[in-house]
């Protein structure tokens, strides 16, 4: 029976919240962004491909036609005085003219780029390099080094983080993905901590200025009715993460799909032109992507694990946090009047996120420890310090403790709770509500 | 009786709410819970309700210690009500209703029957927001009494109702009596004390001072004062009648201790045409007044 009573309550809340509209809008809007921000540099890097136009002046003459091949621009030799081309070169259909002294090895400042509009950065580096190369290149024959020699000196330090387990099991991480994906799930849970608390508050606060609150607990328990709301708004919560995945997935993939027809076009077509020169260029910067690079963390990583633990961290942690607001709520009339208390909650979660920053820079510290074993803040840190990996014992250890942590604060809340919810017309107090901790019956 | 209170005693941090509190309600019978505000009836309407506890004493519902399961048998209208009001009406009676214990398709076919007898039956999906005040009082009459409960609680039931729907709530709360439910009133409003309650029972400051049937309690306060209109001249002085007052054929009169009114009859007709001889019924409203004052004076 009683049971019964607290589904139908969890119902309620559940139903009412996922019907209304804020509920739809943030649950859409959120893979919505998400996709842009992840499409947006695919879509400006096709934008990129139109190829420009270049006339160049080479009165040093080190330059020959098959030293300026480049994707992206098409450099046209001319001849006559600078001051005239620079005039010219618009008028023949030019984006920039570039004009290149005869004593360019000795003084390669006297290099000029002239343009008619604002020359984009991109077009601009792509010139430069081509003309630093030729002129290194130069230098180096000049001074008896081998260019060979020179490229073999070239080290790319991508270093591999790997991780090692007690049990000499190698996992290979990159922590900067590591260090994106603890990012996205810390803002998450401070986010949704202080969403749906604050949403449990507000449900506290609607039914006692409605004074429908007599009514419901002259049918059931004052802990029936909080338990049977925070369970519902929380399931809200979760229905909103299971959203968020499933449409981010979803939209992320459909416009990989979309777009990486298009990326494998524009490279067949580089191909062509460039005759297989520089094939590895578009795939070595995808490698590069931090997309990628989440991807890769992913792979190196336990995902069931990490989400498993995330949806235990918002759980338990929300039923933490919403308890303590719903215990203010029930001691105030109005939402405003609620300021006054809210803070006491909220410093925890703020610190938590503040904490959170060191936890990412250095997840092994003293600091990141401690900030992980207390309830208050363990939900957000933990979940930061899970990706770069963390010992079993400790999240057990921090589990357990934000276990206890909730079962101390709603027993707490409880006390307050029954207590507010029928309390009219007084001004609350810290001390007022000491003393309901210790009311009977 | 449906429901025994016995000497229940409860204390908040600073004042004694209710002090050895003891009522007996009978079963289907209106039950006037009468006293001053802060007295104490929220308080025991509350413990009644299961809200709070008592700190001391014992409730028996039926013939048994009251405990949670009786409360789907009792139904209860606050003083201070009211509703969610972003839900539609039929959602939140619904919903009022299963967490009373009623089944889904039972609640559904019981609401039905009470929006056709309260001619509301278009009301079933407007949000609460877009009702009038009196519409919400019916709304809120309807979740008290779907579920048909054995205890029917009213507190200041008629506050805020305007005379129609006053009206119709006192025929209903008369049929519903009628079907062998027992409604227990709160109230300070006399009027509707005289017209409707079978028992009454006035608590002042935490204690009863005063409980009995309705017609009890009214023959211990009468004064044996009489009210008479006639024609003719009364004289002055009457053997064992006091003359309280008199005012153009009419007149106010005591009869003094031992003397009957047929004694009373035979001598005033044989000085006027008496023409009208009426007892004088104290009125609640001064039997509260003069109960009240005499235990503040007593305290």
């Amino acid at each position: 029976m009683h049971m019964n009573k607290i589904l139908l309550i969890i119902q309620r809340e559940y139903i009412t919240r996922v019907l209304k509209k804020s509920f739809w809008i943030s649950s859409l809007l959120a893979p919505v962004l998400i996709t842009v921000i992840y499409a947006i540099p695919i879509w400006l890097a096709m934008k990129d491909k139109e190829v420009k136009r270049v006339e160049i002046l080479d009165l040093s003459g080190l330059w020959k036609q098959s030293d300026l091949e480049d994707k992206e621009v098409e450099f046209v030799f001319t001849a006559g005085k600078e001051q005239e081309l620079k005039m010219s070169f618009a008028s023949k259909g030019y984006d920039a003219f570039v004009s290149i002294p005869e004593d360019v090895l000795t003084n390669p400042k006297g290099v000029h780029i002239y343009s008619a509009k604002n020359i984009g950065m991109s077009l601009k580096e792509s010139i430069e390099k081509i003309i630093q190369n030729k002129v290194r290149h130069e230098l180096l024959l000049k001074s008896g080094i081998s260019p060979q020699i020179y490229e073999s000196t070239q080290v790319d330090i991508d270093s591999k983080t790997i991780t090692v387990s007690t049990d000499g099991q190698e996992t290979r991480s990159s922590s900067g993905g590591a260090m994106i994906l603890a990012g996205i799930m810390g803002i998450v849970l401070y986010f949704t901590l202080l969403n749906y608390g604050s949403q449990v508050m507000n449900g506290v606060i609607e039914e006692k200025s409605s004074r429908i609150i007599e009514v419901i607990i002259s049918s059931v328990k004052p802990y029936q009715l909080l338990l049977g709301k925070i369970i519902g708004v929380g399931l809200v919560g979760l229905t909103q993460f299971l959203l968020w995945i499933v449409l981010t997935i979803g939209l992320t993939q459909i416009t990989s799909k979309f777009y990486g027809e298009k990326v494998k076009n524009n490279i067949t077509q580089i191909k062509k032109i460039d005759s297989g020169k520089q094939s590895n260029i578009s795939s070595k910067s995808e490698e590069e992507s931090p997309m990628s690079e989440v991807t890769k963390v992913l792979e190196s990583t336990n995902i069931p694990m990490i989400i498993a633990a995330f949806l235990f961290y918002f759980f338990v942690g929300y039923m933490l946090y919403s308890s303590l607001f719903a215990a203010i709520g029930s001691a105030v009339e109005s939402a405003t009047e609620a300021q006054q208390f809210t803070f006491i909650v909220m410093i925890p979660i703020i610190l938590s996120f503040l904490m959170a920053q060191y936890t990412m820079q250095d997840p092994d510290s003293t600091i990141a420890f401690w900030a992980s074993m207390i309830p208050f803040t363990s939900p957000i840190n933990m979940m930061v310090r899970l990706p770069y990996g963390v010992p079993a014992w400790e999240l057990i250890l921090s589990m357990t403790l934000l276990v206890l942590g909730f079962l101390g604060c709603s027993w707490l809340s409880a006390r307050i709770y029954r207590v507010g919810i029928l309390m009219y017309g007084k001004k609350v107090t810290w001390k007022e509500l000491g003393k309901w901790l210790f009311y009977k019956g | 009786m449906i429901l025994s209170v016995r000497q229940v005693v409860k204390k908040y941090s600073d004042h004694l709410a209710l002090d050895h509190i003891d009522l007996e309600i009978p079963r289907a019978k209106i039950f006037g819970l009468l006293g001053p505000n802060g007295a104490g009836k929220t308080s025991l309407i509350r413990i009644i309700n299961q809200i709070t506890a008592p700190d001391s004493g014992q409730i028996i519902f039926d013939g048994e210690p009251l405990s949670a399961k009786h409360v789907d048998q009792i139904g209860y209208l606050p003083e201070e009500r009211g509703l969610y009001k972003k839900m539609k009406v039929g959602d939140q009676l619904l919903y009022l209703a299963q967490l009373k214990g009623m089944s889904k398709s039972e609640a559904i076919s019981k609401l039905k029957d009470w929006f056709i007898r309260l001619d509301i039956k278009d009301w079933w999906n407007k949000p609460v927001d877009d009702l009038s005040k009196g519409m919400q009082q019916k709304t809120q009459f309807i979740a008290t009494v779907v579920h048909e409960p054995k205890l029917l609680i009213l507190d200041e039931p008629f506050s805020g109702f305007d005379p129609i729907n006053a009206n119709m709530l006192k025929d209903e709360i008369l049929s519903i009596k009628e079907r062998g439910t027992t409604i227990l009133f709160s109230t300070h409003r006399m009027e509707t004390v005289e017209e409707l309650c079978d028992d009454i029972a006035l608590i002042n400051q935490s204690r009863v001072v005063l409980a009995g049937e309705k017609v009890e309690v009214q023959n211990r306060y009468k004064q044996n004062t009489f009210k008479i209109r006639y024609l003719g001249n009364l004289p002055l002085e009457l053997k064992g009648i006091e003359i309280l007052s008199v005012n153009d054929q009419s007149a106010t009169l005591k009869l003094a201790v031992g003397v009957s009114s047929n004694q009373a009859i035979s001598q005033i007709i044989s000085h006027v045409d008496l023409l009208e001889f009426q007892e004088i019924i104290p009125s609640f409203n001064d039997i509260f007044i003069q109960v009240v004052n005499e235990t503040n004076a007593y305290e």
